[in-house]
């Protein structure tokens, strides 16, 4: 279930944002959400819907993956909506019942936050959809590596996320086997009243944690013995490759930019 | 054949090594002086705390004796030599999960040789080199947890063999492995040990793979108890079990035809010399 959450999020397939380099896509991404708020008329924000599709369709991502990542979000988008309906109170009256009142920029600023909602969940999600975790942990080292300067330690916190992907796996064949273990014995894990279920969680953390634990100080030794000192002096086998198309992304986010600036009222 | 082995220069020494563990009243290791040979198989036997693990440990410095010294490949021993020499003595530990740090077959090859700064053109050839040597390398971008224990055991080989080093330790390397699997990782450690004259370390608590040794050191309470060719520690019968040791099953069967006045024609016998010893018995009389 967590393996379908956390790493089945990538879909593997041929396509331009695939090949992309993660840096490009991380910073394409941070800039998105920034100027994605310099729209405030329908005309800018059908702008940036056309960029949004335009980058879903070149990632040739079955729509059904987009759906099923929006799906968790969508009644937030939907709250949304209505929460600026219902109370904000500008412009002329368009209808009265009650005590419900609706105005006209209620609905304007609805339709605008709750679209701005919907387009920031398409393109982060486009970014791990498109991109492996491990591909985006090396995009973050690299883009992260300035602060080393400030004494950030990005090397260890990219090893860190590396190492965690790498065990999820691992940790959730581990939790599979205790749970069956368990169940063996008699531990009810799907049934009986809730108390009685949090309760049965207990023998599955405990041996989970201790055997974590044994695997990580069995992984230093190991990481030791091969050598491992830290980040300095260490060569990277992975390459990121900047291409043509991650600058003709760059320069298209900056068009749009420019005309986000021209066209906002 | 094995004769030959004793002329050979030794590559690593210990010299009245003794090391005890913070917080533990007996020594681990007590006095224990031995020689390993350039190009040796060695297996280091004895039951749960008899010290094997421990000398493992202290041989690629993730743990320093208190008193003697240890030598590997002419090098001393110490805090500073020890990134040296952990780029000669390459280990295999004991559970496949635990040593696998990359997040595919050929991040973990690499890994050893990132942390030695190998530039990354090199570094590409001594992956795919290393794991074409232990036939993996058709699974360069698969990951762990799709690969069974005795390829990830072939994968940690190939990651120590990327660094190019003159001994190998395999730490109890077959323990967690299936029949299948521990086959695969013993075939692979021989034939790369031929290929490129290395010295295996193999430490262990399975006879059987030890039987296919050149020299055999048992360990008892932190002391080398016995050290000789597989026939002599194998010629040692109750004394090894004694030491909480299990005798391999074609000895144990030697020695029942042996009480039945069958005579074989040596004591110490593998699973194939003895079925062929018995196919052929009944021609010899």
């Amino acid at each position: 279930m967590m393996e379908k959450m956390i790493i089945g999020r990538y879909v593997p397939a041929e396509s331009l944002i695939h090949r992309m380099d993660p840096r490009s896509k991380l910073i394409i991404i941070f800039l998105f959400v920034c100027i994605i708020f310099l729209a405030n008329n329908m005309l800018t924000y059908v702008l940036i819907g056309i960029y949004t599709f335009l980058m879903l369709g070149l990632s040739r991502i079955p729509f059904r993956f987009l759906y099923a990542g929006l799906k968790p979000v969508l009644w937030l988008v939907l709250f949304t909506l209505l929460l600026q309906v219902f109370f904000t109170k500008d412009g002329s009256l368009l209808y009265e019942l009650g005590p419900i009142k609706i105005y006209e920029e209620g609905v304007r600023q609805g339709i605008f936050i709750s679209m701005r909602f919907f387009f920031l969940i398409l393109m982060t999600s486009l970014l791990t959809l498109t991109t492996t975790p491990i591909e985006i942990t090396d995009g973050l080292e690299t883009l992260l590596n300035p602060l080393k300067k400030v004494r950030f330690p990005v090397h260890e916190m990219a090893l860190m996320m590396s190492i965690s992907l790498r065990f999820i796996p691992t940790l959730m064949q581990e939790t599979d086997k205790i749970m069956k273990a368990q169940i063996a014995r008699g531990v009810e894990f799907s049934s009986g009243p809730v108390k009685e279920r949090i309760k049965a969680v207990i023998p599955l953390l405990i041996p989970l944690f201790v055997s974590s634990f044994k695997r990580a100080e069995e992984l230093a030794i190991a990481m030791e013995a091969r050598g491992y000192r830290g980040g300095e002096g260490r060569t990277k086998y992975r390459l990121l490759r900047w291409k043509l198309a991650d600058t003709m992304q760059l320069l298209i986010l900056a068009i749009l930019t420019i005309l986000l600036i021209l066209l906002r009222s | 054949m094995r004769g030959e082995v004793f002329m050979r220069e030794s590559i690593v020494s210990l010299k009245n090594v003794s090391f005890q563990y913070e917080n533990q009243g007996r020594n681990a290791l007590q006095n224990v002086s031995f020689d390993i040979f350039d190009g040796e198989w060695l297996a280091i036997v004895g039951h749960n705390g008899s010290g094997k693990s421990t000398m493992a440990k202290l041989l690629n410095g993730l743990q320093f004796p208190q008193q003697g010294e240890i030598m590997v490949c002419g090098i001393r021993l110490n805090e500073e030599s020890i990134w040296e020499i952990r780029k000669k003595l390459g280990m295999v530990f004991q559970n496949p999960d635990n040593q696998f740090v990359g997040t595919t077959v050929q991040d973990d090859v690499a890994f050893g040789l990132e942390n030695h700064g190998t530039p990354r053109d090199d570094m590409i050839l001594r992956v795919e080199d290393s794991l074409k040597k232990v036939k993996m390398d058709h699974f360069l971008n698969q990951e762990p947890h799709h690969l069974s224990g005795g390829q990830k055991q072939r994968v940690a080989i190939a990651g120590v063999l990327a660094l190019r080093p003159s001994i190998i330790i395999l730490d109890e390397a077959t323990s967690m492995l299936d029949p299948k699997g521990r086959g695969e990782v013993l075939e692979t450690v021989r034939a790369l040990k031929d290929e490129k004259s290395l010295t295996v370390i193999s430490i262990t608590h399975d006879l059987e793979e030890a039987a296919k040794a050149d020299r055999i050191i048992v360990m008892n309470q932190g002391e080398v108890y016995r050290e000789g060719t597989p026939e002599d520690i194998f010629s040692m019968d109750d004394e090894l079990v004694q030491l909480g040791l299990d005798i391999p099953f074609s000895i144990k069967m030697s020695n029942a035809f042996r009480q039945k006045g069958i005579d074989l024609s040596k004591h110490y016998l593998s699973e194939e010399e003895l079925v062929n010893e018995l196919w052929t018995y009944r021609s010899k009389i």
